[in-house]
């Protein structure tokens, strides 16, 4: 008995010591993403090591003392991320999450860090519902939203003639994000939405959706899917001769690294919007090729978008003098982003983080020069042009005016 | 154009043939999986990362030394087949007098090794492997598009199961076989080395999941997923046809192929548990699978 009571006293001792240590200790950062399942390469671990980079090149000290790191795998299952969050705010005291790929996950850990009062930078989750009508003082987006991706690729070709489109969508909230946001602009463009079919997450044959949207007729088929799943979508598309017969593919969410995957000769001419490449200028190819030391892979938008917005945290932490959320975020709105990834970017309202985007095409194999030589950027689209204006928002944060 | 059902003969027949070109992939590695239990008593959790070595075999074989695809066909599944081989020596071995919970936590234990080493090494992106040359495009069939290489993976599949098929149950080796997994003791009385028969049993049913990744690589991106992918339906499937039924498991492969084609098609956002839901009536209905004996 003696022996128990003095086991518990021991455990109450480290447990008020740990807690002790961590609030008065630096800033703790918590990445979480999919390191193995089909976000893993575009996302995973790379997401990590850029993580790694952002906190080494601030010096690894803010506020005076270290910057700390822990990063986990949430499968994207939506209850495991938000189990991870929630034991890293109660037990691990980590003052701000990121990265945070699939839809699903990023809505429910959305609302852990608001009531936890804890900052959220998203990078990789896609839907344009965490700055619409799920959006919180506490969250930031930071590098596209299913509205940038629909509104470049989207408005584009169906500019371009592409006026009928059929869409195949992945069945979760990202995916049905992408396929409303870019509907609303084939059909405000003027175009029309034949159909659309909804696979489950993940999915490996796409012959039987292919072969319907074939049989629409539609001049446009919209791929609402990423990664692995986008991936197995395109090369299959290209068995089943879908481009030849004149239909489009449109890839609404395609990284590098799916294009790395795919090859150039079957993934070439796909237009694709981008919020990040790393061949733009010779900042961003600095840091890409000090990534591809790491990680023996160019970075994907949302990996740098993982850098940025980690360094833009910890400058408004330095900035702010302390790491409490309110006077943290206060100062991430106020002052611009200016890195190698965004120039004069701005952390609206809304938590929308606006900077340009890019409409780019993928190369063919012949104008491909050097490795990694993937992308031609056809246009820049200007940050507030490229996402969703605060008057179109349904974000009950923003004052209507 | 005609309906059937209320639905289109043109999709009616088109996600026919797709679904016969899945079931073609869960017939040959439930079969592989069957013919493993049932000489071996082995519950093969690793016939999902065998799969995948051996779509990527095929795949490292093209990239790195040259070879054909044809010669990857036969190459890969014997290379696949002698890990599999040290993994039975090693390891598989010991177990097969235990309860069947321990083989199948070794099994499960080592494709998490497997496909962990792969992801690491190769991410989970995958591989590009192109079609090859003899089999690319495709015949325009009136209702439909199909590829040349979709039908020569039925045509192949087809041939391998009922090969197999035949080996088991018509042949000396087969009765042997057969005779071994009955009584071993009388059949070792008789001079044969039944160790040496269940080793070759098993390295063929990992044959049989590596031939399967190597027909898959074109399809799918080689990755390092790709095994995990397929495992659960083809244990959904084995356990639908009934455990170590050969025939049982072929025939359930195809049918489950065409059942998940055709939800695709009424109900495309429930492809992905139909299988499961039928495995679940069938466990309530006929718990040793529509196939099984006992």
């Amino acid at each position: 008995m003696r022996h128990s009571a003095a086991g518990l006293g021991l455990i109450f001792a480290l447990l008020f010591t740990a807690s002790a240590h961590a609030q008065n200790g630096g800033v703790k950062i918590g990445v979480i993403n999919d390191q193995s399942s089909i976000y893993a390469d575009l996302s995973g671990m790379g997401g990590v090591e850029a993580a790694r980079m952002a906190i080494e090149d601030f010096g690894g000290k803010v506020l005076g003392k270290p910057i700390e790191m822990i990063s986990a795998d949430h499968q994207n299952k939506p209850d495991i991320a938000s189990n991870i969050v929630s034991k890293w705010f109660d037990v691990e005291n980590v003052d701000a999450v990121f990265d945070l790929p699939n839809s699903s996950a990023m809505l429910a850990v959305q609302e852990i860090a608001r009531k936890a009062k804890k900052i959220l930078v998203v990078s990789t989750g896609a839907t344009s519902d965490f700055t619409g009508k799920a959006c919180s003082p506490f969250g930031i987006h930071w590098t596209y939203d299913t509205y940038a991706l629909a509104h470049g690729t989207g408005k584009v070709l169906v500019e371009q003639g592409g006026d009928t489109w059929f869409f195949i969508t992945v069945d979760y909230a990202f995916g049905h994000a992408l396929e409303r946001d870019t509907a609303n602009f084939v059909k405000a463009a003027g175009g029309k939405v034949l159909g659309a079919l909804r696979h489950p997450f993940p999915n490996q044959d796409f012959s039987t959706y292919l072969l319907q949207a074939q049989a629409s007729k539609a001049k446009i088929i919209g791929l609402a899917n990423a990664g692995s799943d986008v991936i197995n979508t395109i090369k299959q598309a290209a068995e089943f001769g879908i481009t030849q017969r004149g239909q489009r593919l449109a890839g609404l969410l395609l990284f590098d690294s799916d294009i790395h995957s795919l090859g150039l000769r079957t993934a070439q001419g796909i237009v694709m919007t981008t919020g990040f490449y790393w061949d733009l200028n010779d900042e961003t190819r600095a840091f890409s090729k000090r990534f591809f030391e790491r990680r023996k892979a160019m970075p994907t938008m949302v990996q740098a978008g993982v850098y940025s917005s980690i360094t833009h945290y910890l400058k408004a932490v330095q900035a702010a003098g302390t790491k409490e959320s309110l006077p943290v975020m206060a100062k991430m709105r106020e002052m611009p982003v200016d890195d190698f990834f965004a120039k004069n970017g701005q952390v609206r309202e809304d938590g929308r983080m606006v900077h340009d985007m890019y409409l780019a095409q993928v190369k063919t194999p012949e104008e491909s020069k050097y490795d990694w030589d993937y992308l031609k950027i056809l246009k820049v689209i200007p940050g507030p042009e490229a996402f969703r204006p605060l008057a179109e928002s349904e974000c009950p944060l923003v004052a209507k005016r | 154009m005609f309906e059937i059902f209320g639905i289109p003969s043109q999709a009616l027949f088109s996600l026919l043939l797709l679904g016969a070109i899945n079931g073609a992939f869960y017939a040959m590695m439930s079969l592989g999986l069957a013919l493993i239990f049932g000489i071996l008593n082995i519950i093969n959790f690793t016939h999902g990362a065998q799969y995948m070595m051996g779509a990527f075999a095929a795949w490292m074989l093209l990239n790195y030394a040259g070879f054909s695809y044809w010669s990857a066909l036969v190459i890969a599944p014997v290379a696949v087949a002698l890990t599999g081989l040290v993994l039975e020596r090693l390891f598989l071995r010991h177990l097969y007098h235990l309860d069947h919970l321990y083989g199948f936590l070794l099994t499960f234990g080592v494709s998490l090794l497997i496909e962990g080493a792969f992801r690491q090494k190769y991410g989970v992106s995958g591989q590009p492997f192109q079609i090859p040359e003899q089999l690319t495009g495709g015949v325009n069939l009136g209702f439909m598009f199909l590829p040349h290489y979709r039908t020569w993976v039925i045509g192949a599949s087809l041939t391998i199961c009922l090969a197999t098929w035949f080996v088991i149950e018509r042949t000396p080796l087969g009765a042997y076989l057969r005779a071994a997994n009955e009584n071993p003791t009388l059949v070792r009385a008789f001079g044969i080395n039944v160790p040496r028969i269940v080793t070759l049993t098993y390295m063929g049913g990992v044959a049989l999941a590596a031939f399967a990744g190597v027909l898959a690589a074109p399809i799918f991106q080689v990755s390092s997923i790709m095994g995990a992918n397929i495992i659960p339906i083809i244990f959904a499937v084995v356990v639908i046809g009934g455990l170590g039924s050969i025939m049982g498991s072929i025939i359930t492969g195809f049918v489950l192929g065409l059942f998940e084609a055709f939800t695709r098609l009424v109900w495309p956002e429930a492809s992905n548990v139909v299988i499961f839901v039928v495995m679940v009536a069938i466990l309530l209905l006929r718990p040793q699978g529509l196939f099984g004996m006992r």
